[in-house]
């Protein structure tokens, strides 16, 4: 299935979660801050999160800035 | 919003002592200062100061030009009615004082005064009536400013506190300025000299020129009467409810006036009386309080004093005055507000600021 | 004890730093052990899913007030997404709003910064905004809810210095707010000049992070942003700028 990440669209298996993800692009999992479909998705409830068809992630983190 | 708890806030502060305890090195460093601080202001006011009145003088002087210019606004007050339901115990008009009669000038009386006052060139005006509490006095009010806006550019009002609504009534008639002094700061004394009365709600009144602001008064001019109270702290507060409506209300143009009260009926003294020196050191610690400062003074002043107080702050003079009721229009009209010192007329008060190199200034804009 | 205090917090270090244009963010941390520099902006950016990921707060030390930016933003809406996701980070509630969606000059928008501000300080957040310097805008952001208001010195990047000078000192004499002086300031006699006239802070980024010794730069910016303060804490006296009168003005008083 084919979801967006980050703006682009990215073909991931049925079954794949955010975890999942996360560990297979070995991101760590400080510091990230996730939007799903628009909505903020704290650490906490990351697990329950699995993708589906059509889902628009945001995965972001902190860089220097002024 | 208000002032007051700004004021509350300096009630238990020990003003008068601290006044006592400035130095000439504080004021000394106060005077290079660019830009004061109430405590510095206070520091201005206080004995130790009044020895550094030349060099306040010079910098006042310097402040006052760089920020105004050579010229001083011209205007003069015109007596609508001295009814008033109101008690202080130092003006004439008080409900009490059964010496003066009474009287409310008609629409054709107000049509006259003003002809007559424009006549000597002026443009701006301050119309005063006493207090008379409703409705009617207020549609009068309204009526006579439909007749006196056909012969000036800019007028100022000098009656009851009114709610915002009211003042905004008026501005939408062509109202530009509010005048009106809380006489007094210091509540007992205020509540003393204003036994009877709606004017005796302090707050009410403490409050209105900050209604003025909100209602798109133009400018707004305030002060307390010199004399009534302790001067130092009455000109201190004045100068910070200046600050504090000037600091709020950006679009307003803040002024005060420094008029020195004289006896007043039923043999009434002030108490505390302000000598010129005093009157010299108020101006001067106003000026370079608050360099943008719209300073008025009236002809309760004598004319040898006021030609030697205008380079020292004072931006607005009155000229041409009569403060009767119909005064313009019957020469024998008698029972004023307060006697005046300064009789010189609109022309002659002219020539004077030309002389001293001033430029006499008769309207200060047009509203389109 | 002099302490600047935004938000609830206590800043002794006046001088802030933005972590952008490092060559290396290591040094960051080397400079905040050694200016005791407690304020750092940072960034919020796509995490880049094809090349390995340097996260910049490896660089800053745990106790810091991180302050995120919402660079990127164009709208008041954009800002104020930002601001929210930065807050889910769990890094504090501190943000500092920039608004800009003219690329040439990278000028803020002061209107959608207003907006911006007023969402977000209702929300809680401690509301920084960068700003041009304009007293209607800066009084409009006081009543907005800002906790501290953050003209910019010159156009951001250009260490062109304090540009913008005379409308700082109004805005520093009419604001009741701290001034953080925030873009432009290329060298410390600048931030030293900010601070001397009454600055809370200064916001430097650039200037340290491109100069040849950054750590070395980072101290002379926190010595001269401390002996600024302490000029303007002690009143500097000047010289007498009126000559004596030869015909005095109170002559008239006899006595």
């Amino acid at each position: 299935m084919t979801v967006t990440i980050n703006g682009e669209q990215v073909e991931v298996a049925t079954g794949t979660t955010l975890i999942s993800y996360l560990k297979e692009k070995e991101l760590p999992m400080e510091g990230l801050i996730i939007e799903y479909n628009g909505t903020i998705i704290y650490q906490d409830d990351w697990e329950k999160i699995e993708f589906i068809e059509g889902d628009k992630i945001e995965i972001l983190t902190f860089v220097g800035g002024g | 919003m208000s002032f007051y708890p700004l004021l509350q806030k300096y009630k238990d502060f020990a003003l008068i002592e601290s006044l006592q305890k400035v130095t000439p090195q504080q004021v000394a460093a106060i005077l290079r200062k660019d830009r004061l601080q109430a405590q510095d202001f206070l520091a201005l006011l206080s004995p130790t100061a009044s020895s550094f009145l030349e060099e306040m003088a010079q910098k006042a002087n310097r402040l006052t030009i760089q920020h105004f210019g050579r010229t001083v606004q011209l205007y003069t007050p015109l007596y609508l009615s001295n009814l008033c339901v109101n008690r202080c115990l130092y003006c004439n008009f008080n409900h009490l004082n059964e010496s003066i009669n009474r009287r409310r000038l008609s629409p054709e009386e107000i049509e006259a005064e003003a002809k007559a006052i424009a006549h000597t060139g002026l443009k701006q005006v301050l119309l005063l009536t006493g207090d008379v509490p409703g409705q009617e006095p207020l549609q009068y009010l309204v009526k006579a400013l439909d007749i006196v806006n056909k012969h000036f550019t800019s007028i100022s009002i000098e009656i009851n506190a009114l709610s915002t609504d009211d003042y905004a009534l008026l501005v939408n008639h062509g109202v530009d300025g509010l005048t009106i002094y809380q006489e007094v700061y210091d509540e007992s004394t205020y509540e003393e000299l204003h036994p009877k009365g709606p004017k005796r709600d302090y707050l009410w009144r403490l409050d209105a020129p900050e209604r003025g602001c909100q209602a798109g008064m133009r400018r707004v001019n305030i002060g307390t009467l010199l004399g009534l109270h302790h001067w130092p702290t009455e000109v201190f507060f004045t100068g910070l409810h200046a600050q504090y409506l000037q600091d709020r209300y950006l679009d307003t143009e803040i002024s005060i006036s420094i008029p020195r009260i004289k006896a007043g009926p039923e043999g009434y003294q002030p108490q505390a009386p302000v000598s010129d020196r005093d009157l010299v050191q108020i101006i001067l610690a106003f000026r370079l309080f608050m360099p943008r400062l719209g300073i008025t003074l009236s002809t309760r002043e004598s004319a040898s004093l006021r030609d030697n107080l205008i380079p020292l702050g004072v931006t607005k003079l009155s000229s041409g005055v009569n403060t009767a009721v119909g005064g313009h229009i019957d020469e024998d009209a008698q029972d004023g507000q307060f006697t005046i010192s300064d009789e010189r007329s609109t022309e002659e008060i002219s020539q004077m600021l030309i002389q001293q190199g001033y430029q006499p200034v008769f309207q200060d804009w047009h509203n389109l | 004890m002099d302490k600047l205090i935004i938000g609830d917090l206590e800043i002794r270090n006046r001088l802030f730093i933005g972590s952008g244009k490092f060559a290396n963010e290591a040094i960051i941390k080397d400079i905040m052990a050694e200016t005791g520099v407690e304020v750092v902006t940072v960034a919020l950016r796509r995490v880049d899913l094809k090349n390995s990921q340097n996260n910049v707060l490896n660089h800053i030390p745990k106790e810091t007030i991180l302050m995120p930016n919402t660079s990127g933003a164009r709208t008041a809406e954009e800002a104020v997404r930002i601001a929210r996701l930065a807050r889910a980070s769990g890094c504090g509630n501190w943000i500092k709003i920039e608004v800009i969606s003219d690329n040439k000059y990278l000028l803020p928008d002061n209107n959608e910064t207003i907006k911006a501000t007023e969402i977000l300080s209702a929300e809680g957040f401690v509301v920084l905004p960068y700003m041009h310097p304009d007293l209607y805008a800066a009084k409009a952001l006081e009543k907005a809810g800002a906790a501290a208001i953050m003209p910019l010195g010159a156009p951001i990047g250009t260490n062109r210095g304090l540009k913008t000078k005379e409308i700082i000192r109004i805005l520093i004499e009419e604001c009741t707010l701290p001034i953080i002086v925030d873009a432009g300031i290329g060298k410390p006699s600048e931030a030293l000049e900010a601070m001397e006239m009454g600055a809370a802070a200064v916001l430097v980024n650039t200037a340290i992070a491109t100069a040849g010794d950054p750590l070395l730069m980072a101290k002379a910016f926190s010595q001269a942003v401390q002996a600024g303060r302490q000029a303007f804490l002690a009143q500097p006296g000047q010289t007498v700028d009126y000559a004596r009168a030869s015909s005095p003005l109170t002559g008239f008083l006899q006595d």
